[in-house]
């Protein structure tokens, strides 16, 4: 249907006979969407709907009040990639609009300014379910440059959907001098009660502290108490929906941001600053693949993966697959292709020694992928590849620790 | 009070929780828990979130003055839902349902496409920091005169346990709110409307009863006065005396503005650190206090401590604002020497000022910031006294007076909830909708067909137990037998001590039935329902009541307690009969008619003399 009305405009309408009037706002599902004076929306018939004023010119906005940034403290530089940390809500529409800019993020957090000095980049304003290897690349390369610029701690927002595998490729692309902090927020940002200004308080109260590495910060809890710093290669979103849906697997988080008081603490095993100078090396080969295991999984789905450069298998248990899949990873692997074990359990460590198909699949070249998270098995192959053709070479990186995604021991009571 | 002399305008708005099997926006019951069996707690703080134009709600923004940490207290029957850590089930149709039936009854116009919102709540009520509202009907009409503007279906807030702690097993209930137009023009008229439609609500039989699952909102406004909201009435007994009192409190306001502007009465813009001035007082408040601020109301003295409304002065209603700032209150001129302050500070306090007897001074104490925001928010609300009544939302003190609790909100509080699709209400699904019987029918019904008192009609027709009246005439026991046992045995039963609680509909029905076929006693009632409730099954009660008495045995029993009592009885003569019937049903233990009783006592009495 041709849009009879522009948003704004003052409509009359009939609700079943009955006389309405409203703003305009949208079409939905065939029906005028109005907001009566009451605030609330209502749907009705489009064919009783009659303008009785066209939208005037938007309200004249007050300039938005000036952000005044403190030169005295220290920069940090803001990386937006489409995660929603701030957000505004036009209540003539009810439309909510996301806010990337340093100023629009410093208002709607007032609390960030008596932090830090901010400079800010709108890398991409995507959802992270469409992020791409590529753009895992261009955000490197943007937090290098920001570093290279002085920045003295780097915040990334981030949709929560794929955070972790964003984190973990920045992390092998990236040696930092400078905590590197991804954040966002499990509750629309719009809302009261949601994680945005928590989260991003607390991510620039970690990116100004002495950590020295790639980290995730979110909720350590489902209370407004404290954020958890974990490190990018060995965090998980395990929750659809909670606020403390991000998990450090076989390793207690890094460190900790209080709230409110914004106290970091750091462990003993967290990286500290300027332990290396800013390195950047951003070659990842995309031809890659990660594969979840089931029962009766055919092996055609295993030779789907013929001429790719690498495969992730996320095995049951130990590290398995049925039997009737080793003849097809055996080919794919005589084929050139490298693939990694590593297992559904998340926690744990792989072992291929113990049951005939774990000794059939090392056999068939299988790689035991370690205590590796699937999904930072998978970005570290994509890293691998994209800077080592050396098959042997290849084999020994991806059993080697690059950046703590590899424990040499299994800890007991973190 | 001639209320149309003075331009009375008032509407209602009725909230009403549905009794439904799930929450509106989750698949939770709807029962309460008690707060000691809570068996998680969690805590959150809340922000306001700035508006397109940069501002925040005027009322969002006062509550956020202070920032403030909630506590949750969660429970086996609530979620994720109510926890906000989940995005809302689709709308409970159920509910849905209710509303349509409720709009249906005041013949209103159905939305054809219902949308749900977010209403901007953060006093912590709603762990989001919004509510889920949805208008649902427009336009319907009372039956004399005045008109339902709208009807919308939204989720309870959490209850508020104490402090800034809240109870999620309340949260996320179905509410009906129902708003009336300005259209009512006395308070009985108030009182007679809420009464009303609390009525056409109890009729579908879907709502919660008891104590707070039904609140009355008023809109009070006088002619030159301002509209003001007043939240939260569950009584509806008070309703008319809430509505008389607030329109004694503005036209007292507008009195007392009339009386400030002909003083040339002003509002100091000053404040003065006067702490040193009390540093040896006896006070208790203003010894503890840290700083303790003052300033002038010039021309205001006798008018601070002028009552508005019972218990209520001007000076209250400047200390209500105050207290937003987390500070307990004030002290005014007007009222000191008082509460430990000495004529004597007072006079110090004047000199040192500068004050001159037709001026008031106001007191905040407590910690610096505090008592800065506390003047502001005083002056700001004395301002408020020359210009008149201020638009408000109160809330309801005991008896019937009121307190300041927020402005009245902008409609800058609502916004989509992205998250609930919105639903089609076809004319298919509007025409299924059945309107109920209204309970006002069903009593006049009741009287008729049934053959009840109109009195005892019309109160088990309104009763929380006309289900199980209604099962036991469907169950074949007679009317008065059903009515009397379910409104006055129970309860006087209940009152006695008796657990009738434990007493089950289908234990009463049993009872009754076994009544109705002369299995036991219709006196044998109250004995039953004890050994029920004592713990004893249903059957084995009735058993042990049944069998009753022959004829033969009962003239025996009489036989024997008359020849007993000869003397009396000869004395007496028939006025015998009522003494003896006592003595004759407890030897008969409750399993014979007292009809009967008095019948076989009457010819033993005429016999002998």
């Amino acid at each position: 249907m041709s849009e009879r009305f522009a948003t704004g405009d003052l409509v009359a309408a009939s609700c079943r006979g009955h006389p309405v009037e409203g703003t305009y706002i949208t079409n939905r599902d065939g029906m005028a969407v109005l907001k009566m004076k009451s605030g609330y929306n209502i749907g009705v018939d489009p064919a009783t709907c009659n303008r009785v004023r066209a939208a005037g010119a938007p309200a004249v906005r007050a300039a938005a009040p000036a952000v005044v940034q403190d030169e005295t403290l220290p920069e940090l530089a803001i990386i937006s990639t489409g995660g929603t940390i701030a957000s505004k809500i036009d209540y003539r529409t009810g439309a909510v609009t996301s806010q990337f800019t340093a100023d629009d993020i410093l208002r709607a957090i007032p609390g960030l300014s008596s932090l830090a000095r901010y400079r800010s980049e709108v890398l991409a304003t995507i959802l992270s379910e469409n992020m791409t290897p590529r753009i895992w690349q261009d955000l490197a390369r943007a937090i290098y440059a920001a570093i290279k610029d002085g920045a003295e701690g780097v915040i990334v927002t981030h949709g929560t959907d794929t955070m972790a595998y964003s984190a973990s490729a920045v992390s092998y692309m990236l040696d930092t001098p400078v905590p590197v902090v991804f954040v966002g927020s499990q509750r629309s940002a719009d809302r009261p009660s949601s994680d945005n200004i928590m989260n991003g308080l607390c991510a620039a109260a970690a990116a100004r502290s002495d950590l020295g590495e790639v980290a995730v910060v979110m909720h350590a809890t489902t209370n407004d108490d404290a954020c958890a710093v974990h490190r990018a290669t060995r965090v998980r979103k395990m929750h659809t929906s909670r606020r403390d849906a991000f998990q450090s697997h076989d390793m207690a988080p890094i460190g900790s941001v209080e709230y409110p008081s914004l106290a970091v603490t750091l462990s003993d095993e967290a990286v500290r600053r300027r332990k290396t100078e800013p390195v950047l090396k951003d070659h990842l080969e995309e031809h890659c693949g990660l594969l979840y295991f089931y029962p009766g999984m055919a092996p055609e789905m295993v030779r789907a993966y013929e001429g790719y450069k690498g495969l992730v298998i996320a095995g049951t248990g130990l590290g398995h697959v049925s039997t009737l899949c080793i003849g097809a990873l055996k080919d794919l692997v005589d084929a050139g292709t490298t693939v990694v074990m590593t297992s559904q359990c998340l926690n744990g460590r792989v072992c291929d020694r113990v049951y005939d198909t774990g000794r059939d699949l090392i056999a068939a070249g299988v790689i035991e992928g370690e205590d590796m998270l699937p999904e930072a098995a998978l970005t570290k192959m994509m890293w691998v590849l994209g800077n080592e053709t050396d098959p042997e070479k290849v084999r020994t990186m991806m059993t080697t620790d690059l950046k703590g995604e590899i424990r040499r021991r299994s800890d007991y009571g973190f | 009070m001639d209320f149309k002399a003075l331009g009375l305008k008032a509407g209602i708005e009725i909230h009403q929780q549905l009794d439904t099997a799930e929450k509106l926006f989750c698949h939770c019951p709807t029962t309460l828990q008690k707060t000691e069996e809570h068996t998680g707690e969690f805590f959150r703080y809340l922000h306001a979130t700035v508006s397109e134009m940069g501002e925040i709600d005027r009322a969002a923004a006062e509550e956020m003055m202070d920032r403030r940490q909630f506590h949750y207290l969660t429970y086996p029957t609530t979620c994720l839902v109510e926890n906000d850590e989940e995005p809302p089930a689709p709308m409970n149709r159920e509910a849905l349902g209710i509303a349509l039936q409720v709009a249906k009854t005041f013949a209103m116009h159905p939305v054809e496409q219902v949308h749900t919102m977010r209403k901007l709540v953060i006093d912590g009520s709603n762990t989001s920091g919004f509510q889920r509202t949805a208008l649902v009907a427009m336009g319907g009409a009372l039956p004399h005169g005045g008109d339902v503007e709208t009807i919308c279906l939204e989720e309870e807030a959490a209850q508020r346990v104490e402090g800034d702690t809240f109870s999620l097993d309340r949260l996320g209930i179905p509410l009906v709110e129902i708003t009336t137009s300005p259209c009512m023009h006395t308070p009985e008229d108030v009182q007679a409307t809420a009464e009303y439609i609390g009525m056409v609500l109890r009729s579908t039989g879907k709502v919660k009863r008891g104590l707070g699952t039904i609140r009355q909102d008023i809109n009070v406004s006088v002619r030159d006065g301002a509209r003001v909201e007043i939240k939260g009435v569950q009584e509806l007994d008070l309703i008319a005396e809430v509505v008389r009192r607030e329109v004694q409190r503005q036209t007292e306001l507008l009195a007392i503005r009339d009386e400030l502007r002909a003083r040339h009465a002003s509002v100091g813009e000053e404040s003065y650190d006067v702490t040193a001035l009390f540093a040896g007082t006896k006070s208790s408040i203003l010894k503890k206090a840290k700083v303790i601020r003052a300033f002038v109301l010039h021309g205001f003295a006798g008018l601070v401590g002028r009552e508005v409304q019972p218990g209520r002065r001007l000076g209250s209603e400047i200390s209500d604002y105050v207290k937003k700032c987390g500070l307990g209150g004030l002290f005014h001129t007007d009222e000191l020497p008082a509460y430990g302050v000495t004529a004597e500070e007072v006079a110090r306090l004047r000199e040192h000022l500068g004050v001159a007897d037709e001026d008031a001074v106001i007191l905040v104490s407590g910690s610096k910031e505090k008592t800065v925001c506390g003047v502001k928010q005083a002056q700001h609300r004395a301002r408020l006294a020359l210009v008149g009544v201020p638009e408000e939302t109160r809330k309801m003190l005991e008896e019937g007076s009121t307190a300041y609790m927020r402005p009245l909100p902008g409609a800058a509080r609502m916004y989509p909830e992205t998250d609930v699709v919105p639903v089609a209400i076809t004319d298919a699904l509007w025409d299924e909708v059945r309107v109920p019987e209204l309970l006002c029918d069903l009593a006049r019904r009741f009287e008729r067909d049934l053959g009840l008192d109109p009195a005892v009609a019309h109160q088990v027709a309104y009763s929380e137990s006309l289900p199980l009246f209604r099962a036991a005439i469907r169950a074949g026991i007679k009317p008065n037998l059903a009515a009397r046992t379910i409104l006055a045995t129970l309860k006087e039963l209940g009152r006695d001590g008796v657990a009738v609680e434990k007493i089950t509909d289908n234990d009463v029905l049993a009872v009754l039935l076994a009544v109705e076929k002369d299995q036991v006693a219709k006196e044998a009632i109250p004995e039953i329902f004890t050994a029920i409730a004592g713990g004893e099954a249903a059957a084995k009660a009735i058993e042990s009541h049944a069998g009753g008495i022959s004829e033969e045995e009962l003239t025996a029993i009489v036989r024997k307690i008359v020849a007993e009592r000869m003397e009396f009885v000869t004395e007496k003569g028939m006025r015998a009969l009522g003494p003896l019937m006592g003595v004759v049903m407890e030897e008969a233990r409750g399993k014979v008619d007292g009809k009967k009783v008095s019948e076989v006592l009457r010819s033993e009495i005429s016999r002998v003399i």
